[in-house]
């Protein structure tokens, strides 16, 4: 394999923790979906990447729905529904821009001190998209905790679970059960996010999930 | 390979699934309740056959061994006697109009996924479906959490959803660090993934990565299993969902999430170089059961009370698997099948409680003995139980873990009685206000099915007045194969 397919995969790979990155900062609800659009795209040519490199046409599938179904259908899904519910004007942040970013930096530091120095063995390429993978693990978490409302909140978990979606191509060769099962159980979460997403809608007239604490079982 | 097994195993898995198909477009809540209850006793028969008859060769997706059967019958006995608890549940809310019928049939056809989300994952010899099997059996207790729609119940399903999303995608990529940690050794493809290939060649693997995948895999489904800091999510689901779910959740998918947990355990124990996962396991489950033993004394909701007496009884049972050896963990499969039941039974009678007293404030209920006898004198046996006293099943199991705590790390002893003291005292301080002294609230009388609950309890006192010795002989084994 020659250096500039490594280093296209590395581009790839790290480009997607950049936008990781960029969702951290969006205080607009459609401003964040475009980025996450941009997210599952990015990860839609990286995974396709991979697929030309490791000769392993069943991930151009993974690709592909990464592509279509993160890419295209659930921002616009999202799109529309944060049209109906009326609150593409809501800005939410739990801290300041600041010190999210910040945080992320130190996480994205910490995942690639960890991974490099635990999967010395294992072959370099497999190793770092598995430290990019982690970090863009990590930084969606860190935008569910930052995040109060639920639109956004699903997006960390969108973005997350696009991390993961990293790692297991970058496992070479893993059996294709994984990736399937990882598209999969994006779109059944977001039947249910979808539902629950409706019904929150129904029953309080806001998506913020703060509101939702204000009715905890045991402060009545 | 026997066809006997080959068919049970069949039987384990579909009765369920078509019965949730089934279940969903059936009508009618006689009708429907009662399918639920025979879907689940033809399971827990076909898991009774499955152990007794011989073990099947482990095949690329399932596998059946001494372990695994020990969960599965307990899963679909526990899952049998609640589907009866249910029937008589279920006709009270849509006697009150807690639940329409529509609700109803998505609840059964739930209800049974999630029996076939559990079954898949004990039988699961792959490493991913096992994920995904575990994905499953979450994703239908949290829209069964949520079914009553209320604010609480919303809040709960949101909140576990979310805590549980996170755990389920730490364990993913804990599952992908496996693999990455046997490719090397066994090649790639399917085999890398398949469990009973994988322990094989357990020794061979990076040990720093199996170290990483062991904690992601143990904050992954450890957020299942209810242990603290991940556990936020356990008592707003148990509380806030219908009963027979909270006996579900307690009884059968903490085990279930603790049984991934073990699997990977015996892996990294199979790698010399690799991290003892033994203290990690300690270390989670006495800040569990000390935690835990101490919100006990907070709480104002009778569900909630004995749901963070899960997490403190989940945390004894990390304990004691992660303290290892021949006796504790005996002790820990011991306790998990006892706390399983005890635990269930405790549920069906809170579960009718509540619906008699229409709340589950324990300010609003008194006096049950007087009032409602049979719940309230079977509330008190599962409480007496579940507190750890002689002559129930459980004070035995944890007076072997103690036992073996003090012969071996004695400074382990101290916070692990302390945690069953503490915990033994909320218990009881509240049980005396809920079950004895002036009678508070409805006195209507109870229309329950008191069989599941008395069957639980006349199992766990067997228990612990006389242990048959083939059940000895088995659990000894098992222990022995956990290490």
């Amino acid at each position: 394999m020659d250096r500039l397919a490594f280093d296209i995969a590395h581009l790839l790979a790290g480009g997607l923790v950049l936008v990781s990155f960029m969702m951290l900062y969006q205080d607009r609800l459609y401003a964040l979906l475009n980025i996450f659009a941009l997210h599952a795209l990015v990860l839609a040519a990286s995974v396709a990447w991979q697929a030309h490199m490791q000769d392993a046409p069943h991930l151009y599938v993974t690709a592909g729905i990464a592509f279509v179904f993160k890419g295209i259908v659930i921002p616009v899904a999202l799109h529309r529904m944060i049209q109906r519910l009326g609150i593409h004007r809501e800005v939410e942040t739990v801290i300041g821009v600041g010190p999210t970013m910040l945080a992320g930096m130190g996480l994205v530091a910490l995942s690639i001190a960890v991974m490099l120095q635990v999967t010395e063995g294992a072959d370099p390429l497999a190793r770092e998209d598995l430290a990019f993978a982690l970090a863009v693990v990590l930084l969606g978490l860190l935008m569910m905790v930052t995040r109060r409302n639920a639109v956004s909140q699903v997006v960390g978990f969108m973005s997350l679970e696009n991390g993961l979606v990293l790692a297991a191509t970058g496992a070479s060769g893993m059996p294709l059960v994984v990736e399937i099962s990882v598209a999969f159980s994006i779109l059944i979460a977001f039947i249910v996010i979808g539902i629950f997403l409706f019904r929150i809608r129904e029953r309080f007239d806001t998506v913020d999930v703060h509101a939702l604490e204000k009715h905890r079982g045991e402060r009545q | 390979m026997t066809g006997l097994a080959d068919h049970a195993i069949r039987a384990i898995l579909l009765i369920p699934l078509g019965a949730a198909l089934l279940l969903a477009v059936l009508p009618g809540y006689r009708l429907t309740a009662r399918l639920n209850v025979l879907a689940t006793s033809l399971t827990f028969v076909a898991a009774l056959v499955l152990l007794l008859g011989d073990r099947p060769t482990p095949g690329a997706y399932l596998l059946v061994d001494d372990l695994n059967i020990v969960f599965i019958v307990l899963g679909t006995l526990v899952g049998f006697t609640t589907s009866i608890f249910s029937a008589s549940y279920i006709q009270h809310e849509l006697d009150t109009g807690r639940l329409t019928p529509g609700y109803l049939r998505f609840y059964h056809a739930m209800y049974q996924a999630l029996m076939f989300g559990m079954n898949l994952a004990l039988l699961a010899n792959n490493i991913g479906l096992m994920w995904v099997a575990i994905e499953l059996a979450t994703l239908t207790t949290v829209l069964m959490v949520g079914i009553y729609r209320t604010h609480e119940a919303l809040e709960a399903a949101w909140k576990y959803f979310i805590l549980g999303s996170v755990g389920i995608a730490l364990a993913l990529f804990g599952t992908i660090l496996v693999y990455m940690a046997a490719h090397p050794v066994i090649g790639q493809g399917h085999d890398a993934m398949v469990w009973s290939i994988l322990i094989r060649h357990a020794a061979d693997f990076d040990p720093s990565l199996l170290n990483l995948a062991f904690i992601f895999l143990l904050l992954g489904y450890g957020t299942k299993v209810g242990l603290a800091p991940l556990h936020a999510w356990l008592p707003d689901a148990h509380a806030e969902g219908p009963t027979p779910i909270s006996a579900v959740l307690s009884g059968l998918l903490l085990n279930v999430a603790l049984y991934a947990v073990l699997r990977f355990k015996l892996l990294l124990a199979a790698n010399p170089g690799a991290l003892a996962p033994g203290p990690l396991m300690v270390t989670m489950g006495l800040v569990s059961l000390v935690f835990a033993a101490f919100m006990l004394y907070r709480r104002r909701d009778i569900k909630r009370l004995f749901a963070y007496s899960s997490i403190e009884h989940m945390g004894i049972i990390a304990f004691a698997f992660g303290m290892g050896g021949p006796l504790a963990n005996f002790a820990g499969l011991l306790h998990m099948v006892l706390h399983s039941l005890t635990k269930s039974a405790i549920f069906f009678g809170v579960g009718h409680v509540a619906q008699v007293k229409g709340t589950q404030k324990m300010a609003d209920i008194g006096g049950l003995t007087v009032s409602h006898p049979w719940l309230g004198w079977g509330l008190v046996i599962g409480v007496v139980a579940i507190a750890g006293l002689p002559p129930l099943g459980i004070f035995m199991s944890e007076f072997l873990i103690v036992t073996s705590t003090f012969a071996r790390q004695p400074l382990l002893a101290i916070p692990l009685v302390l945690g069953l003291l503490v915990a033994l005292g909320a218990l009881f301080l509240r049980l005396n206000s809920v079950a004895f002294g002036p009678v508070r609230g409805n006195v209507a009388p109870a229309e329950a099915s008191y069989v599941p609950m008395y069957l639980h309890l006349a199992l766990v006192l067997t228990a612990g007045i006389y242990l048959p010795p083939p059940l000895v002989e088995w659990f000894r084994h098992v222990a022995a194969m956990l290490g």
